[in-house]
């Protein structure tokens, strides 16, 4: 049946994390903007205390279906528990909610690739007593949307039966946390096989201690700057066999078994995005709401087109944007949730987050001329940090690609 | 619970309407265009399936529950077909639905049993009006209370069979709130002018009407004496007319796609050039989420939600948007080609047009 309620643990989940944005967000916004490196330990501290009692939290939730007071089983509602709990927090602040201890992509890499005896291995560290972060590396300075272009290399030492790894990552989301602040986690993509592209493309698992990776840069962005974006470079970093992500078997021969892993990461990941993205957007429609009511202009629904002032025009044009783009989110997440392949789902509601908070920011702070500029609001911040939806996790482009492909029936060769 | 999958009887019902959408009125679509017609056999047999039947309580002559969601499912369907077929066969509607949702007891007794029980008849609404910045809620047709009487005053466009009805709604502005009123056509002071000619929905005959004080008893307005709320009626408008747009911008992105993977083109088919790849991924974006809004604004009303009228016009002001924006780009894609009568995305787009400002013109 066709239904739009919210559940009541995501209502209730909304209510808390609400509180939590605005009371340990919010208030510290301009702060972590302005200290660039500086890292919010009382948000991280207090969320890591908050998972672990509820045990929320990491990006790729496999549960199992609970069972009701009947003993009839319950719905299934991870992934949209995540996707509104992410939509929240970046509402708040999004720079701030990238600093959320846990496993992040890091670990919803492990989930996608790795066998259950690597995921029980690298994954309790995450709900220990102290905080620790995930992360991936993917992304070199020759390589972005083109991932099958990686250069970092893995060569296996049979002797010590060891990887062997030596290259650069750069634009590593939480890089810098996951190696130094903590026992995180690194999720590195290596070639087995320079010259087979995508096909020698493997995950690696780098635990924060090891030798022979260092962070040797920090990004300055245009926003998110309260989030460590990390160059890393490896230099004959040395990783026990099993650090391989995924079956040995499979692991020596020509596959692209790999790259269609960090692929299925993807898929888990992009409506998330897309729900960071909305919570910006959402964050930037309210207030712009707000503070137009303060110069007496109120949006007159109901209106035709033609009765309508230009602002109630544009405010509605970005309201329909907003609720439209939300429940593309909702949609591709109850999917996953159900089991259903989503990868048309989740490339769009990639697409449009990133289209829609881009728009809302710069819409908003156009109509609100000189006062929307300044720094006196958070409306010029969310406006940078919007920005970044629509490149990390698959640029707008890349997913329009996708989805076209799915529409056309096409593989990667023939459309590229 | 969120869900985004419809229900077994719901299924049906699309499978149903899919059916003749996809055997009987794509294949009328092109000629009925060209001629200004749809033939009554057609009109007939789309009634029979019975979806607006389906929606008419029991005790009004039909067979299920009044829903919104389910109306906007079998619209979508249909207008996939043919946006003026449906039109024309969801006609009674016009008449049908805004009393089933205001009228009172005795209204809903006498009126909708012999529209809802019978073979499809033409029963229609008057509401739009000849204005650049027409208004429902505004409107300038006039109702005035004399004695037992009302009179109404004013001219009314783009009234489908207007010449054939036997009664139709009117709406009209009562002590400034928009009010609707039953009207036996034929009535002293009613004009029916020409048929009016317009850029698309060629085949669904639409009529201007002069009421020149045109008397009727205080009964006839809907809701009775003291008359009804106007804004479930005018919810149930704009959601009729986001799933038609939605019917119609998914028929234009699927011949796209067909033609674009046919066409070659530089020693490639044109649907591996990005600019065009990226084009068709927009329109199947927008329209799924437009889609998304739609349900959701359809079972907001349906569950009685606070917002839902509103949620009902954002979803009305983003699918005429989308409509635009999905045929113009699906005639773009044929290029030249798109630009003949021969092939339908033309004609896609000049009904594309029609969804920001036909509001009145058809309802579920």
């Amino acid at each position: 049946m066709i239904e739009f309620e919210t559940p009541k643990p995501i209502s209730q989940q909304s209510y808390v994390l609400k509180t939590v944005a605005e009371n340990m967000m919010r208030p510290v916004s301009r702060y972590f903007d302005e200290h660039e490196h500086e890292i919010p330990w009382d948000y991280i501290n207090f969320m890591h205390m908050a998972m672990k009692a509820t045990g929320a939290g990491s990006l790729a939730p496999k549960e199992a279906p609970k069972k009701d007071a009947e003993g009839k089983e319950r719905p299934r509602i991870g992934y949209q528990m995540l996707a509104f709990m992410l939509e929240m927090l970046s509402w708040g602040d999004v720079g701030i909610y990238l600093c959320t201890p846990g496993g992040g992509l890091g670990a919803a890499a492990v989930q996608s690739n790795g066998t259950p005896d690597q995921n029980a291995k690298f994954l309790t560290r995450f709900g220990e007593e102290k905080p620790a972060f995930g992360a991936m590396a993917m992304t070199e300075s020759q390589a972005g949307s083109d991932t099958s272009a990686i250069r970092t290399t893995a060569v296996l030492d049979k002797e010590m039966n060891q990887w062997i790894l030596n290259g650069e990552k750069i634009f590593v989301t939480g890089g810098q946390k996951s190696l130094l602040e903590g026992n995180g986690l690194v999720v590195v993509w290596a070639t087995i096989d320079p010259s087979a592209g995508r096909a020698g493309m493997r995950p690696f698992v780098v635990e924060a201690g090891t030798p022979g990776i260092k962070v040797t840069k920090l990004e300055h962005k245009m926003g998110i700057r309260a989030s460590d974006t990390a160059s890393l470079v490896l230099q004959d970093c040395h990783l026990p066999f099993e650090n391989i992500l995924g079956n040995p078997e499979v692991l020596q021969e020509k596959t692209t078994t790999g790259f269609k892993g960090a692929m299925a990461t993807f898929d888990a990941t992009r409506p998330l995005i897309g729900a960071t993205a909305v919570g910006v957007a959402r964050a930037t429609l309210e207030l712009l709401k707000e503070l137009l009511a303060k110069e007496g202009i109120n949006i007159r629904y109901g209106l035709p087109r033609q009765k309508l002032t230009n602002i109630e025009r544009e405010v509605i044009d970005m309201e329909v944007m907003l609720r439209s783009a939300w429940l593309l989110v909702i949609k591709a997440v109850w999917m996953a949730d159900n089991g259903k392949s989503n990868s048309l789902e989740a490339s769009m509601s990639k697409v449009r987050g990133g289209d829609v908070v881009t728009k809302i920011t710069q819409r908003a702070i156009e109509i609100m001329g000189p006062i929307g500029y300044s720094q006196d609001l958070l409306l010029e911040k969310w406006f940078r940090d919007a920005k970044i939806s629509d490149i990390y996790e698959g640029t707008g482009q890349i997913n329009r690609l996708i989805v076209a492909r799915n529409i056309l029936g096409y593989s990667g060769r023939d459309l590229r | 619970m969120y869900s985004f999958e419809p229900s077994e009887e719901q299924k049906m019902l699309i499978d149903t309407v899919s059916r003749f959408a996809h055997s009987n009125l794509r294949p009328a679509s092109h000629d009925a265009d060209e001629e200004g017609q749809m033939p009554l056999s057609l009109i007939k047999k789309g009634w029979e399936l019975g979806v607006l039947q389906a929606s008419t309580p029991e005790a009004y002559g039909g067979f299920g529950e009044h829903s919104s969601v389910n109306g906007i499912l079998a619209a979508e369907e249909m207008a996939w077909g043919d946006l003026a077929g449906t039109l024309a066969v969801m006609a009674p509607g016009l008449f049908v639905v805004p009393i089933l949702l205001a009228g009172s007891e005795e209204q809903k007794n006498e009126y909708l049993p012999p529209v809802v029980e019978g073979d499809w008849s033409p029963y229609t609404a008057a509401i739009i009006e000849q204005q650049y910045d027409y208004d429902p809620n505004e409107l300038r047709t006039n109702a005035t209370l004399d004695g037992d009487y009302l009179i109404i005053t004013g001219e009314k466009s783009y009234v489908p069979f207007a010449n054939e009805a036997k009664t139709m709604l009117v709406f009209a502005s009562l002590q400034k709130q928009t009010q609707g009123f039953i009207v036996p056509n034929g009535l002293s002071g009613i004009n029916i002018g020409e048929r009016q000619k317009l850029l698309g929905i060629n085949a669904l005959p639409v009529f201007p009407v002069k009421f020149d004080e045109v008397r009727i008893p205080l009964a006839n307005r809907l809701g009775g004496i003291n008359g009804h709320d106007f804004s479930p009626i005018l919810a149930s408008y704009w959601l009729a007319t986001s799933a038609m747009a939605l019917g119609v911008s998914k028929a234009a992105l699927e011949y796209a796609i067909d033609y674009a993977k046919d066409r070659d083109v530089f020693g490639m088919k044109v649907a591996q050039k990005q600019s065009i790849a990226f084009m068709l991924a927009e329109m199947a974006t927008e329209i799924e989420a437009i889609r998304t809004l739609t349900w959701e604004a359809a079972w907001m009303l349906d569950t009685g939600k606070e917002d839902a009228y509103k949620e009902a016009y954002m979803a009305h002001t983003g699918a005429a948007d989308m409509a635009m924006m999905v045929t113009d780009r699906a005639l773009q894609i044929l290029g030249g080609h798109g630009y003949i009568r021969e092939h339908p995305v033309e004609k896609w787009m000049r009904e594309g047009r029609s969804f920001s400002l036909l509001v009145g013109m058809t309802i579920i």
